[in-house]
């Protein structure tokens, strides 16, 4: 957003003559101003390698809606086993996984149900852990910091210890130990499965967020034209949601793509370490968790394919919020 | 420039004979300090920054009051309590006949009809990341007036008033220049059509050439609209035609007060004095005649005034009683009652007071003389 | 100064023990009245140990006086607790995994922090180039590799496929020795390990330092300094390096405590039996005071990480000892 102080537009000469009207073409349209997301957004178009991750995450995504597809096509169920003795035979005479073959495109697990479909269905899970548990994050830490930055004093004060705490706890530990007591003793609505995973993701990191949106509404706080507003009556509220926030929308966003990833991994942690989503749901993590007994025996397919699913998934949002944070930041354009 | 008023229903347009002598904003004795905070563990105050220290001021309706001062004499502190961004540490602020100190939020709102304000720095005045017909349109929906299309007119009528082109509606601050964004923030304070409209500084962030356009704009708005300026500077040349009373002010006090054409031509307070001499003159030969006064020395820190006449260290004509006896702002001698000073000793009719040396027996010469040049 | 200190430690102190609270909260209020001390005794557990424990732990008392308990047990004694499902002090157990964690952790700190800095320095320096992409590239990789799939891919790869062709280069996973013991073996065991933690670490401070680089990058008196006639190596290292270390120097402090406790997955795939791991096996077995005190001794030293860290802030940004 380059300033020009010094330029006298024709505009300011003639002030109330609209010589851009006089030009051709619709003027309300031209005098439409390109807010700095627009701005984003067009420059995000075209980088080339956040367009093709882009593409990745969607094709992924529809993976995770047409995943009954996969299924139906192959003729195989998510939760079927087969274990013979009519063909497709999904195990060995010795009870191992098959390979990849004309039956299973991509082998077959340890229960000997099909690879291919199990990783589809997967998808869903970490897709749905991911946008759910980050937009609880992220819509915490945007209050919470809000609050904190704005309101100050006492409300800062708690608050801002409250995140210190919250950072200061190692999460996957944490994450652990909620998990285990859940395991044993339900607490309220929280039993093992899905519901404590995205709860455990979803609320214990929203303090990362709820720091930098707390920074930043400090010095924003500060501004003139915050002043401006409660000069002419606004209530903190409306600053709040109407002034600040949009300055923080960039932020934001950027924020929201980085953490989308991070959820997924720990996700896929959560249930490698047995204490995420329990089976017989497909979910990636506990696939390879599985598979970790198994593969030094044999059957690499079990361990490599959902662990390709899972680095592509991530490395796809991973370049998307790259690109994201670099169209935002202008400062980029000097190195294009 | 501007485009003529239509008057919304209800409201006549204010004729002369309605500016009447009647005060439409009094301060009393208004104080401010902010507390310096340091200590050990647990921070306490160690001391206040007395940033306004007991100033009282009346404007009456219609007229403009200019305060003038250096960046740190409290003007713009003072402008803010009275706006009531700020809360007084004490005082009384009244506002036609009504107490306008430290309300809560509630019963300010009325008064935020009346009372508005046009702010200094035209790139931080405006949220970046608002449209401006939004920023415009705030007042109509902060409280609750005009909704929809309705709001769309009026704030399309405001930006022709102030010379901007209204289907600009949707475009964002960064695509307007300095000026425009200082007419930008002029129709947002108009939106209610206050009474009065307290001006910080509003042109000294502009180039010298779109100044006078924004003063001119100003001009045209007060006598349309019936508006009752508070216009802080620090630039007296510059404003001198738009007001018609100053107050000047040093270190959080008011040392002199008089109807500007007076102030001009007889300043009775050293450091009114001193103020006028740096003011630039555009004729050459007679700029270096004139032996400028500069001051030797920082203006001393608010935190610790000094005792007495606050001036007093800096001051050609100190005497004992300067440091002993804070002097009132009264009329003095050779002056007409509306031509206030707090000075013991002030400046008479021909006096050069740079002839003077302060009494209290300080090595260094408190003024210098010299040409033009910074000191 | 100092003041600042003591603020910053009394800071400390009080995350600390609103630690404790949350931990208490979790495993002694969490389950509920009656099956507290069921959780805490163990899966298999007797009723005469759970009737054991009970009494241990004063579960008869008040809430309050149980937390006072916990908290002296903690504080005055040291004692995070009885691990009544192997009838062993949890002291015991953490004293014995610690050093393993610790080798694990401060092994691949040097090899990332090395790797990482250079390679980001490199990148930065040789901005667009072939070698920058790669980095970058690479970067990105290993960035978004959960450390469990690297790991595991890594004992594929190398361990796996050479040694079913009959190279043995790599030991097999779930051997330990200590240091004491055998210094050499100790760190051949630890190589892969080490190599899993480290790229994917290596690969964050890759990316953090070109970003912190190319931040100072621009500053003048950089520019300055290349105009005085300073060989460009020197630019590069004294001066620009410099400034940026402190982001840098930052986020090692807090990666080294956080993966104190968090380096629970590389440890469960290479079966390592560091505090992470125990915490596991101890989760599965439903053994809660095991992981109660790794929770307690993990947190600490996150917190503890923490403060050093930003007393360290202190001395190498005079500008924040200003605040």
């Amino acid at each position: 957003m380059a300033d020009n102080p010094g330029v006298a537009s024709a505009v300011d000469l003639f002030p109330g003559t609209g010589t851009e009207s006089a030009e051709a073409g619709s003027t309300a349209k031209k005098i439409q101003g390109r807010s700095p997301l627009r701005l984003a957004v067009e420059r995000l178009r075209r980088d080339r390698a956040s367009m093709a991750a882009l593409v990745v995450i969607l094709l992924i995504v529809a993976v995770a809606i047409f995943a009954p597809v996969f299924a139906a096509i192959t003729g195989h169920g998510v939760y079927q086993q087969f274990r013979g003795p009519q063909p497709p035979v999904g195990l060995t005479p010795t009870g191992q996984p098959v390979g990849p073959s004309g039956a299973f495109l991509l082998g077959t697990d340890d229960q000997g149900r099909d690879l291919l479909v199990r990783i589809a269905y997967g998808t869903r899970i970490s897709l749905l852990v991911g946008v759910v548990a980050t937009a609880i994050t992220v819509a915490i830490g945007t209050v919470v910091g809000l609050t904190a930055g704005y309101f100050g004093k006492i409300a800062d004060t708690i608050l801002a210890r409250l995140m210190d705490w919250l950072l200061a706890i190692p999460f996957l530990l944490l994450a652990i130990s909620l998990a285990s007591v859940v395991l044993v003793h339900p607490i309220g609505p929280l039993k093992p499965g899905l519901p404590i995973v995205i709860f455990v993701i979803g609320v214990l990191g929203w303090a990362t967020i709820g720091r930098v949106v707390r920074g930043q509404v400090l010095s924003i706080r500060e501004k003139e034209y915050i002043e401006a507003a409660r000069a002419l009556g606004a209530g903190p509220w409306r600053i709040m949601f109407i002034d600040i926030l949009p300055n923080l929308l960039a932020q934001l966003i950027v924020y929201t793509t980085l953490l989308i990833p991070l959820a997924i991994v720990g996700e896929a942690g959560l249930s490698f370490l047995g204490v995420g989503v329990p089976p017989p749901t497909a979910d990636w993590g506990e696939m390879i968790s599985t598979a970790a007994t198994l593969y030094l025996y044999g059957p690499w397919w079990f361990l490599v394919f959902p662990s390709v699913a899972l680095l592509i998934t991530t490395l796809a949002f991973n370049i998307f919020g790259d690109g994201v944070r670099d169209a935002f930041d202008p400062r980029a354009d000097l190195f294009v | 420039m501007s485009a003529s008023v239509a008057p919304e229903p209800g409201q006549s347009l204010i004729t002369d004979a309605d500016l009447a002598d009647e005060i439409l904003i009094r301060v009393d004795n208004l104080v401010k300090y902010f507390p310096v905070r340091g200590g050990g563990l647990v921070s306490r105050t160690v001391a206040h920054v007395k940033a306004v220290d007991g100033v009282s001021l009346e404007v009456r309706r219609g007229h403009t009051l200019g305060l003038v001062g250096e960046t740190g004499c409290g003007k713009s502190t003072l402008a803010r309590c009275i706006a009531g961004l700020i809360p007084a540490t004490s005082g009384k602020v009244t506002f036609e006949g009504q107490d306008i100190t430290n309300l809560p939020r509630r019963k300010m709102q009325p008064f935020r009809r009346e009372i508005q304000m046009i702010f200094q720095d035209p790139y931080g005045s405006l949220n970046p990341r608002r449209r401006v017909g939004s920023i415009i349109g705030d007042p109509f929906a902060i409280h609750k007036i005009a909704k929809g299309d309705d709001r769309k007119r009026r704030v399309q009528h405001l930006m022709e008033l102030v010379g901007l082109n209204p289907e600009h509606y949707n475009r964002f601050p960064a695509e307007f220049s300095g000026g425009q964004r200082q007419r930008i923030g002029v129709a947002r304070a108009l939106a209610f059509r206050p009474k009065l409209v307290i001006c910080d500084e509003p042109v000294s962030a502009l180039d010298v050439s779109i100044q006078a356009q924004i003063l001119n704009l100003l001009a045209d708005l007060q006598s349309e609209l019936g508006l009752t300026y508070i216009f802080i500077a620090h630039d007296l040349s510059v404003v001198r035609h738009v007001i018609n009373s100053v107050a000047v002010m040093y270190l959080g006090k008011v040392v002199e007060q008089a109807p500007v054409d007076q102030l001009w031509a007889h300043p009775r307070h050293p450091y009114t004095d001193a103020l006028l001499s740096a003011v630039p003159i555009p004729d050459v030969e007679r700029a270096n005649r004139r032996d400028r006064i500069i001051l030797v020395g920082d203006v001393p820190s608010p935190i610790n005034p000094p005792a007495g006449c606050r001036f007093h260290p800096r001051c050609p004509k100190a005497q004992q009683a300067c440091v002993d006896e804070v002097p009132d702002l009264s009329s003095r001698v050779g002056n007409d009652p509306g031509h206030l000073a707090a000075c013991h000793f002030p400046v008479q009719d021909g006096e050069d007071i740079s002839k003077f040396t302060s009494a209290l027996g300080s090595d260094q010469r408190v003024v210098e003389t010299g040409l033009m040049s910074g000191s | 100064m100092a003041r600042f200190l003591i603020r910053r430690i009394l800071q400390g102190l009080l995350v600390l023990w609103l630690m404790t609270v949350t931990v208490f909260l979790i495993f002694f209020v969490g389950p509920g009245p009656g099956a507290v001390a069921r959780t805490l005794a163990g899966r298999e557990a007797t009723p005469q140990v759970v009737a054991e424990v009970s009494r241990r732990l004063l579960l008869n008392r008040p809430i309050y006086v149980q937390y006072l308990h916990f908290l002296d047990l903690l504080v005055l004694h040291g004692n995070l607790g009885h691990d009544y499902y192997h009838d062993q002090s949890v002291n015991s157990i953490i004293a014995a995994a610690l050093p393993i964690t610790l080798s694990l952790v401060v092994g691949a700190s040097v090899v990332w922090l090395f790797l990482g800095t250079m390679a980001g320095v490199v990148s930065a320096v040789k901005t667009r180039s072939f070698s920058d992409r790669a980095l970058t590239g690479l970067a990105l990789l290993f960035y978004s590799m959960p450390s469990f799939v690297l790991g595991l891919l890594l004992i594929l790869g190398l361990y796996y496929e050479f040694t079913i062709h009959h190279v043995s280069i790599f030991p097999a996973p779930g051997t330990w020795v200590p240091f004491t013991q055998n210094p050499l073996q100790w760190a051949h065991v630890l190589i892969l390990p080490w190599l899993t933690l480290a790229l994917v670490y290596a690969a964050t401070y890759t990316r953090l330092t070109r970003g912190s680089m190319l931040d100072v990058f621009g500053e003048d008196y950089i520019r300055t300094a290349r105009s005085k006639g300073m060989s460009e190596r020197r630019v590069i290292f004294r001066h620009n390096l410099r400034a940026s270390l402190t982001p840098i120097v930052t986020q090692f402090g807090l990666d080294v405590g956080g993966l104190i406790g968090g380096a629970v997955l590389t440890e469960t795939v290479f079966a390592l039996p560091g505090i992470g791991y125990t915490a596991i096996n101890a989760i599965y077995q439903q053994d809660l005071p095991v992981v109660i005190g790794v929770v307690i001794v993990a947190s600490a030293g996150v917190i503890v990480a923490n403060m050093l860290v930003d007393m360290c802030y202190v001395l190498l940004d005079p500008r924040v000892r200003l605040h």
